[in-house]
């Protein structure tokens, strides 16, 4: 067995070793009523030419990616260089394990470290830990962190929120007695803020917005900083889709206390949902409450720089039951995916990316806006996503739009019963103008 | 004279700055198509005050400058791959290629979540085979994928209790939690809303059934177990732990971290637990990351299937599809189904080991580990001196003597070639080292990090300021961890 090195002549020099004479004595104090007495029913084990052939059938049994498709909606798909792949295949990053021994680990270290500011100068913050699992957790301990800070029981949050964030966060706080109110999106698809005004209290501990939002629209986070810090609420911020970043300005410039995001836009392919990468930034202030792994720069014996864990008072193995969270493993490759698209793609490569995900989304709308039986609203600004509104109904569109072997998007009837004629599109970098043009007179026909 | 017999040598190590120190302006490493569509007004076609001037601060840098500053880092890296990793209670087993290459096809890895079922059979059928087959090794009634790691199954585990014990009119307030319990069990139970209540191990490092007896009570939720414990040992008294706990309706849960010396020896739902989870990224050999991503599938018997987290991978005939039809679920922990790339290589694994390897692996884990005990055991302080599971621990009471610890003797192990064991876990062992070789090494590279141990222990008492100035041969010496915490510097600043 190829990754079992140790022989049956191995193990019997060894079992002499220990002063045994069969393996079973080593698993002698296992109940006789819990010791499993037959075979695990598993399929036999695969050849390697076998198990590839196996896993190739499978993946083809697979055809969402060999569509156009049209879906966004907290997943993205964005063309990653090819130097992030060969980078991070390389087996002394991957093949290792969390850098508790730093003078061992310092490539994990310092990709971390420069993870973490590129996290704090994408978004205008002050600090960025390590990861969180995906944005849905990072914002659901967002929310439980603000409580933390003011201690505080009731939380806002924008019904342009993505669904499975804000059911994530329904899940991650039921047993710790929060209140979660949900602020209305009024018809431009922008979060209501004389609902979050109505809404704001001396009981409310966050205020949550997505930026840009579900929807595809821009919200005016500077307009919407205002009321939620004069009412001692801590702004959180959702960025789904931080490539928006590349021309918006970051949450951070207006105030925000906290901003969470899906950093698998950045270098890591969309692998049917995970593993993904939970960013999360906070102000300096609030160092202390940050939940996850933190890496912070230090020197060696001999004044050398170099970089270390830091700060684990706050984590499960020192601080256990009174932990700032439970995470132990987090997504630190997905991580240095991101530093190494980052550092690639750099200051003017991301502004030009995000740039032409404007340019394919806002001649998207355009056309699409022109046809008979659909309508968007252009006014309200958007990024790359937009809602597209049907006088026919979506099942119809998009059983049409399959038979091209176009994905139209996403149907929001599934999260937004109110919304049930209406289809969220997402353009990309990757979209060419002939696809667009493809969509388009599809859904002419109809 | 000895012969130094060392992997540990020097040379060919790089200095390389940050990038940001590297930057220079208008240098570039990107690639884009210039737009095929018209280029839009950005001013105005964004809300005022939020068109972004620059990022400021991000890197200016060539494709030369980026490979060469990540190759140089990756060069300062241990990994599996370089050498024998003996971290106890992490299973840092071998990460095989073909799961790596496997995980990269176009049909895993550029599936959109949200495609529609009919054209993501595949990912799903892999999703649900590879429940059935940790179903099977762990002896659950149900296995779900969805936990980003251990400590996300450990949560979702316990608030299927909560709710569970909540339907049934309490959902009570203490969790008793072993004192030699991983971190993330107690900080898991306290986001359910739960106090965790300290168990004390017996002289034998096992769970004290007479002590427990004593403090479970209608109050108590669950008892938070690991197995084998996190001494390497097997709790033998689990069953009657068990009934314990069940008589005062509470339930067990399970941290399978240690997973890696049952397969096919013993199953969890015949040890009356009620839920566990389990680690991909430990027993089913999916890559550590340095760091993660890992996955922490969670397992449960029937009377929790109500409470499970949305949707599940259902098949009916020959179709498989998601189901958001849980009425009683604890709802979604993370978006989208969970780790999937992880689920891939695990996937492979089982497929390549088969029913016969995945024992096999076990029986050889538990033989490494008793090797590796039997060995040192003249040279370090063996606090529990019984045939253990696929881990043991040691400690540094001996070595304490001549003023020197476990972290000296890590930090030592370093310049011999190697990564160090676990170090001061589990908590009930002072200085405690734990190892854990797993079945991926061969007699001969557990015969080398014998010797490089036993020369330690060697120079423990000829040379100790030799352990306390290490490591010696790596690119940074000991580094200033308290200087860190003390003034944090969590980002370069230019």
């Amino acid at each position: 067995m190829r990754y079992i090195p140790n022989t049956d002549d191995d193990c019997q020099k060894m079992m002499q070793e220990i002063g045994v004479d069969d393996v079973e004595e080593l698993f002698s104090d296992i109940p006789e009523k819990i010791k499993l007495k037959r075979d695990l029913k598993l399929p036999d084990a695969l050849s390697e030419p076998e198990l590839k052939e196996h896993c190739k059938g499978l993946s083809e049994k697979n055809s969402g990616h060999r569509c156009l498709s049209f879906l966004g909606a907290g997943m993205y798909d964005h063309y990653i260089p090819s130097v992030v792949n060969h980078l991070l295949s390389r087996s002394e990053f991957y093949t290792a394990y969390t850098p508790y021994q730093p003078e061992i680990s310092q490539g994990t270290l310092q990709g971390i470290y420069e993870y973490q500011t590129l996290i704090c100068q994408l978004t205008g913050m002050e600090i960025a830990n390590a990861s969180m699992y995906d944005g849905a957790s990072a914002l659901a301990e967002a929310v439980i962190m603000a409580n933390r800070i003011n201690q505080k029981n009731e939380m806002l949050i924008s019904r342009a929120v993505h669904p499975e964030y804000r059911e994530v966060v329904n899940t991650y706080t039921q047993a710790l007695g929060f209140e979660i109110k949900e602020i209305p999106v009024s018809e431009n698809l922008l979060t209501d803020v004389k609902e979050i005004e109505k809404l704001l209290s001396p009981k409310t501990s966050s205020v949550v917005i997505q930026y840009p939002n579900f929807f595809g629209s821009i919200e005016d986070i500077k307009k919407i900083a205002e009321p939620v810090k004069a009412a001692g609420a801590l702004f959180i911020v959702a960025v789904p889709e931080p490539v928006a970043l590349g021309i918006l300005n970051p949450p951070g410039l207006f105030g925000c206390d906290i901003v969470v995001g899906e950093g698998q836009v950045f270098g890591s392919p969309m692998n049917y949902g995970g593993p993904s990468l939970g960013i999360f930034a906070a102000r300096e202030i609030h160092t202390r409450n940050i939940p996850g792994r933190l890496v912070g720069e230090t020197v060696d014996k001999n004044g050398e720089r170099g970089y270390v864990l830091t700060m684990a008072t706050r984590e499960q193995h020192i601080r256990r039951e009174k932990a700032t969270s439970n995470i132990c493993t987090n997504e630190s490759l997905c991580a240095l995916a991101a530093s190494i698209y980052l550092c690639t793609m750099g200051k003017n490569g991301l502004k030009r990316l995000a740039e032409l995900n404007l340019n394919k989304a806002i001649y998207a709308r355009e056309k699409i806006s022109q046809l008979k039986n659909f309508s968007v609203n252009t006014k309200t600004p958007i990024f790359n996503e937009f809602v597209v509104s049907s006088k026919i109904s979506v099942d119809t569109v998009f059983k049409k739009l399959l038979e091209e072997n176009i994905i139209g998007g996403l149907s929001l009837a599934r999260f937004y019963p109110e919304m049930n004629n209406s289809f969220l599109v997402c353009l990309t970098e990757k979209h060419k103008k002939e696809d667009i043009d493809k969509l388009v007179s599809v859904l002419n026909t109809l | 004279m000895k012969k130094e017999r060392t992997v540990g040598r020097e040379g060919l190590i790089f200095d390389e700055p940050l990038i940001f120190e590297k930057s220079s302006s208008k240098r570039e490493a990107f690639s884009l198509p210039s737009s095929d569509v018209p280029e839009v007004d950005v001013k105005n076609s964004l809300p005022d005050g939020l068109l972004r001037k620059e990022i400021e601060g991000f890197p200016e840098v060539s494709e030369v400058d980026v490979v060469r500053h990540f190759v140089r880092m990756s060069q300062w890296n241990y990994g599996v791959d370089l050498g024998f990793y003996p971290l106890g209670s992490c299973t840092m087993k071998y990460n095989p290629k073909v799961n790596e290459d496997v995980s990269a096809l176009d049909g895993f890895s550029h599936l959109h979540p949200y495609a529609p079922e009919e054209l993501s059979q595949g990912a799903l059928q892999l999703i649900y085979e590879l429940e059935q087959d940790l179903k099977e090794v762990s002896g659950m009634d149900r296995v779900i994928l969805q936990p980003a790691a251990g400590a996300q199954g450990e949560f979702a585990g316990m608030l299927m209790v909560h709710e569970y014990l909540k339907s049934k009119g309490n959902p009570r307030k203490k969790i008793i939690i072993p004192d030699s319990a991983h971190g993330t069990n107690p900080a898991s139970a306290t986001r359910c809303g739960y106090v965790s209540v300290q168990a004390k191990s017996d002289s034998r490092g096992c769970i004290d059934v007479e002590a427990l007896s004593e403090i479970v009570d209608e109050d108590v939720a669950a008892i938070m177990l690991t197995n084998p414990n996190t001494l390497g040992l097997f709790e033998k008294n689990i069953l009657e732990v068990s009934e314990i706990v069940h008589q005062k309706g509470g339930l067990v849960y399970c941290d399978g971290a240690n997973l890696n010396a049952l397969m096919g020896k013993a199953r969890f739902g015949d040890m009356g637990v009620d839920v566990v989870q389990l680690n991909l990224h430990k027993t089913f050999s999916t890559p550590h990351g340095g760091g993660g991503p890992g996955a922490g599938p969670v397992g449960i018997m029937k009377h929790l299937m109500p409470f499970m987290p949305r949707p599940s991978v259902e098949k009916e005939g020959e179709r498989f599809y998601l189901n958001y039809d849980i009425e009683k679920s604890i709802g979604k922990i993370r978006s989208f189904y969970g780790n999937f790339a992880i689920m891939v290589r695990a996937y492979a694994y089982i497929r390549s080991m088969g029913k016969e390897g995945l024992k096999r692996a076990s029986e050889v884990s538990v033989i490494n580990a008793n090797y590796m005990m039997q060995k040192l055991k003249g040279y370090y302080d063996l606090p529990y001196n019984k045939y253990c599971k696929h881990e043991c621990v040691f400690s540094d009471k001996i070595q304490n003597k001549q003023g020197v610890t476990t972290l000296d003797i890590a930090k030592r192990l370093m310049d011999y070639g190697f990564h160090p064991p676990t170090i001061y876990f589990p908590l009930i062992v002072k200085g405690a080292l734990m190892i854990e070789p797993t079945e991926t090494e061969s007699k001969e590279s557990l015969d080398e990090f014998i010797f490089a141990m036993q020369e330690i222990a060697r120079e423990a008492k000829e040379e100790p300021d030799t352990l306390k100035n290490a490591p010696h041969k790596t690119k940074v010496l000991r580094l200033d961890e308290t200087a860190a915490a003390r003034s944090p510097k969590l980002r370069w600043k230019g």
